[in-house]
């Protein structure tokens, strides 16, 4: 909403990224920036690692993270008649561009606009998803949805239950821009998959790539549940990987080893894991330490046994998000590793997580948990 | 000068700024306009951190509603009539009542008169507020687009007149909160030009202390400045509730946009101020488009002043200063009055887009935008008004404009010079306490402290 600016942020502050993919993000930060201002707040705090070229679901192209989150959409509406698309601005292609062209492909009646009310968006896309279509709702920055808090937490999740399974609104899914982008301030940046992942009867996935974004996104809608995709808005124009053409899923609920390690198991999700990735590097290159990183793609309900199983191999446990550390998803996944792996730990768990304070303004690079304070993490968890 | 020392400043920053530290270049910075401060006789004092308001509303100018309607004849022919005769300026018309456009009324017996008395003074002011707003946002713009301003911000050219008239009609003790689009309102509610820019820069001397960014600016009795589309109407309510309580004969003026009005806590809040007769009048800026979408394709009814239903309300020309003073004057009164709250509609139009990603182009027409800024600019306007009434001058305006445009200027260099907040900032003011509360950090072993 009052944040159509994020479409121009992000493709205003980091101009070279969508060429030239994540090489560049280095060359922006602050020891070899050429800008003269004081500030530079807008530097990316991760280095983005493409995934390699997926082979098994047929012909690719190239395609940063909101074409892939297209790409989904186009294969939803062309395969299934019942599905519809509505949020805030998304006919003429959303604040941030993943709806282009799909009103004109497949008509005004089927990807529409809604006026600026996120709960009405909710709660009209529970009801067109109880009487049977496909509802896929876009909701304009996840720092919005709380109005519609509690349509989602009240109506959709419950509905099954309440019910008796008589009725459900598993066709529903909710799309939201979510995560840091470098300058959004407190209303545009904030990872509330927390608040969601206390509510049984929803599921919260969060992809790290374009190639994951379509296939965990298609899963979602298959899925017969309500769930909320969130996408790391950061990496919309930023991450760009060969993406699969034809429709494919990929598991809910089901973690993923990105890189094998036998020191360290370290679980992130979303932007997150980039920087995971980059100090899983620098844990090898410095301190010798064998890193195993884990995107864990669905926060709920969660892979428990590929965590437990890799700290069982590791001892040792490294969880990062952008959310507040208090009450923040990390919590969960801590306490429910150490009952499972209590004499598996060679050293507390351990959480980076964004501060107890409201997202802040200027203050962004500091508040976020970047590469430093991970290795920091590391380094103390390895001394312990 | 100031104009050299902008460039003296942007060269020392491109030269030290690799190799010195923020803090260096900005005290270095500091350092040079005071040296120009002291010893130029054009600089002027800018430096000080007082809040500098501009001038203050004419309350006291104005005119009981029977005055105002009787003062049909020519003011000029009736010397004496006012008292507010600017002695150096005696051959300037003094006052003029103008003919105004008539408002759409729902719910109401009568409207806002048709006729509005403006006074030189008054005309002054108006035009040096709206144009000292319009100054303003060209520059943060500006500075946007050098990327000295970053994040979101809303610029708020071509709805000068809004601000300007709901401040001229009402109390500064009266209470006002709005959305996103605050420059304005920030501005009129008595908040330095300097401080706005250096909010939007985020610097220490911002009005929110640099924390805050375009869409949270505060002030007394003015509650900002919030971020969620619709979000502030039920707080303006409450404040209106908290006047009633208080028997202050107070009022809360609360603004949203013709976006917000689709939103459902818009109706929570006209039912509770309905059902206890809560002085508040609240106010649509129907700006024509909710982000990217006109008001026709977003909402049911474009009758946003009969949307309170059950709440009498108005449809003013937003555009025309005067007509949004009376109808504000009107409103005001139907609340003091206990009749509980209002309903207004003010129609006017922003030349940017809704925020610096939106070039404003692709859902409206070039022409269209044109048309509005050649023919119901409220600055134009009123200037033209002035001017052909000979209540001013060109020359005296374009005084008015020259210094409009240095004092812009000189904030503008104190909003890129002054410090950014320190660190402990972050942690600061989360919660009111005391002694210091520990905050949880990215890890364990880093302990930050908040205070308030």
């Amino acid at each position: 909403m009052m944040a159509a600016a994020a479409r121009f942020l992000i493709r205003g502050a980091n101009p070279k990224l969508s060429i030239s993919g994540g090489g560049t993000l280095l060359k922006l930060s602050p020891s070899c920036s050429s800008r003269t201002k004081t500030q530079r707040r807008h530097a990316a705090h991760f280095t983005y690692h493409p995934d390699p070229v997926p082979t098994q679901y047929g012909p690719t192209t190239k395609m940063n993270l909101f074409q892939s989150v297209t790409s989904a959409l186009d294969n939803t509406l062309a395969s299934d008649p019942t599905a519809v698309i509505f949020g805030e601005d998304v006919a003429f292609g959303g604040v941030f561009r993943c709806t282009v062209g799909l009103r004109d492909k497949y008509g005004k009646d089927r990807v529409f606009n809604t006026p600026l009310c996120e709960q009405g968006i909710v709660g009209f896309g529970i009801g067109v998803a109880v009487a049977g279509a496909t509802a896929i709702a876009e909701i304009q920055f996840a720092d919005y949805i709380y109005p519609a808090f509690d349509q989602i937490v009240n109506e959709a999740a419950k509905y099954r239950y309440r019910s008796g399974n008589l009725f459900d609104c598993g066709n529903l899914t909710i799309r939201a821009p979510w995560g840091c982008v470098g300058h959004g301030s407190l209303y545009h940046s904030q990872s509330p998959e927390a608040f969601f992942a206390h509510c049984p009867g929803i599921k919260v996935v969060i992809p790290r790539g374009p190639v994951q974004a379509k296939g965990l996104l298609l899963s979602c809608i298959a899925d017969q549940n309500p769930c909320i995709f969130f996408e790391p808005k950061i990496l919309y124009r930023a991450a760009v990987e060969q993406v699969p053409v034809e429709s494919y899923t990929i598991p809910l609920s089901q973690a993923e080893v990105l890189q094998e390690g036998s020191d360290i198991t370290m679980v992130a999700w979303g932007t997150q894991i980039h920087v995971m990735r980059e100090v899983a590097n620098m844990a090898q290159e410095k301190l010798g330490v064998s890193c195993e990183v884990i995107d864990l793609q669905t926060i709920l309900p969660w892979d428990v046994e590929t965590i437990c199983k890799s700290v069982v191999k590791t001892g040792r446990l490294l969880i990062s998000h952008e959310a507040p550390i208090t009450g923040g998803f990390a919590a969960e996944i801590s306490s429910t590793v150490q009952e499972e792996c209590f004499l598996n730990l060679e050293a507390p768990i351990s959480r980076v997580c964004g501060y107890d304070t409201p997202f802040p303004h200027i203050f962004e690079p500091f508040y976020i948990p970047d590469k430093w304070k991970c290795f920091e993490a590391i380094k103390k968890m390895i001394n312990y | 000068m100031q104009n050299m020392l902008t460039i003296i400043s942007n060269a020392l920053c491109r030269i030290t700024g690799r190799h010195a530290g923020a803090q260096t270049v900005s005290e270095l910075l500091i350092d040079l306009s005071e040296y120009v401060n002291i010893t130029s006789p054009t600089a002027p004092v800018m430096v000080t951190t007082e809040r500098q308001p501009p001038e203050p509303p004419p309350v006291s100018a104005r005119a009981p509603e029977a005055q105002l309607v009787s003062a049909q004849t020519d003011a000029v022919a009736r010397p004496g009539a006012r008292v507010v005769v600017s002695r150096s300026y005696a051959d300037f018309t003094p006052a003029m009542t103008f003919d105004i456009k008539k408002c759409d009324v729902h719910r109401l017996e009568e409207g806002p008169p048709l006729k509005a008395e403006l006074t030189r003074e008054q005309g002054l002011q108006y035009y040096r507020t709206m144009q000292t707003i319009r100054r303003m946002e060209l520059k943060a713009d500006q500075l946007y687009k050098q990327k000295i301003i970053r994040g979101f911000c809303h610029l708020y050219d071509g709805q000068e007149a809004c601000a300007m008239g709901i401040e001229a009609a009402i109390n500064p003790t009266d209470h006002l909160i709005t959305a996103y689009r605050a420059h304005g309102y920030t501005y009129t509610r008595g908040v330095a030009v300097k401080e706005i820019l250096a909010e939007l820069t985020g610097r220490k001397g911002g009005v929110a202390k640099g924390k805050g960014g375009s869409m949270h600016m505060y002030a007394p009795h003015f509650y900002g400045g919030n971020g969620i589309v619709g979000a502030q109407v039920p707080l303006g309510a409450g404040i209106a509730l908290a006047c009633q309580y208080q028997g202050n004969n107070q009022l809360c003026v609360t603004l949203y946009g013709d976006g917000a009005a689709n939103q459902g806590q818009l109706f929570e809040s006209f039912n509770m101020a309905a059902l206890w007769k809560l002085p508040c009048i609240f106010i649509c800026e129907n700006n024509k488009y909710g982000m990217g979408t006109s008001v026709e394709r977003a909402a049911a009814s474009t009758d946003y002043y009969k949307r309170g239903d059950y709440i009498p309300g108005l449809r003013v020309d937003g555009m025309d200063i005067l007509c949004v003073r009376e109808a504000t004057k009107f409103a005001a009164d139907h609340c003091r009055s206990g009749k509980g709250p209002i309903v207004m509609e003010l129609q006017t139009y922003r030349y940017h887009g809704h925020s610096m990603s939106d070039p404003g182009v692709s859902y409206r027409t070039r022409e269209e935008i044109q048309e509005v800024r050649s023919k119901s600019d409220p600055i134009s306007l009123l200037k033209e008004r002035m001017l052909s009434n000979n209540m001013a001058s060109v020359e005296e305006l374009k005084e008015i404009d020259v210094a409009i445009r240095k004092e812009v200027e000189e904030a503008t260099q104190y909003a890129t010079s002054d410090p950014e907040p320190p660190l402990d900032d972050l942690c600061n003011h989360i919660f009111a306490n005391s002694p210091p509360l520990e905050v949880r950090g990215t890890n364990p072993w880093v302990k930050l402290k908040s205070t308030s």
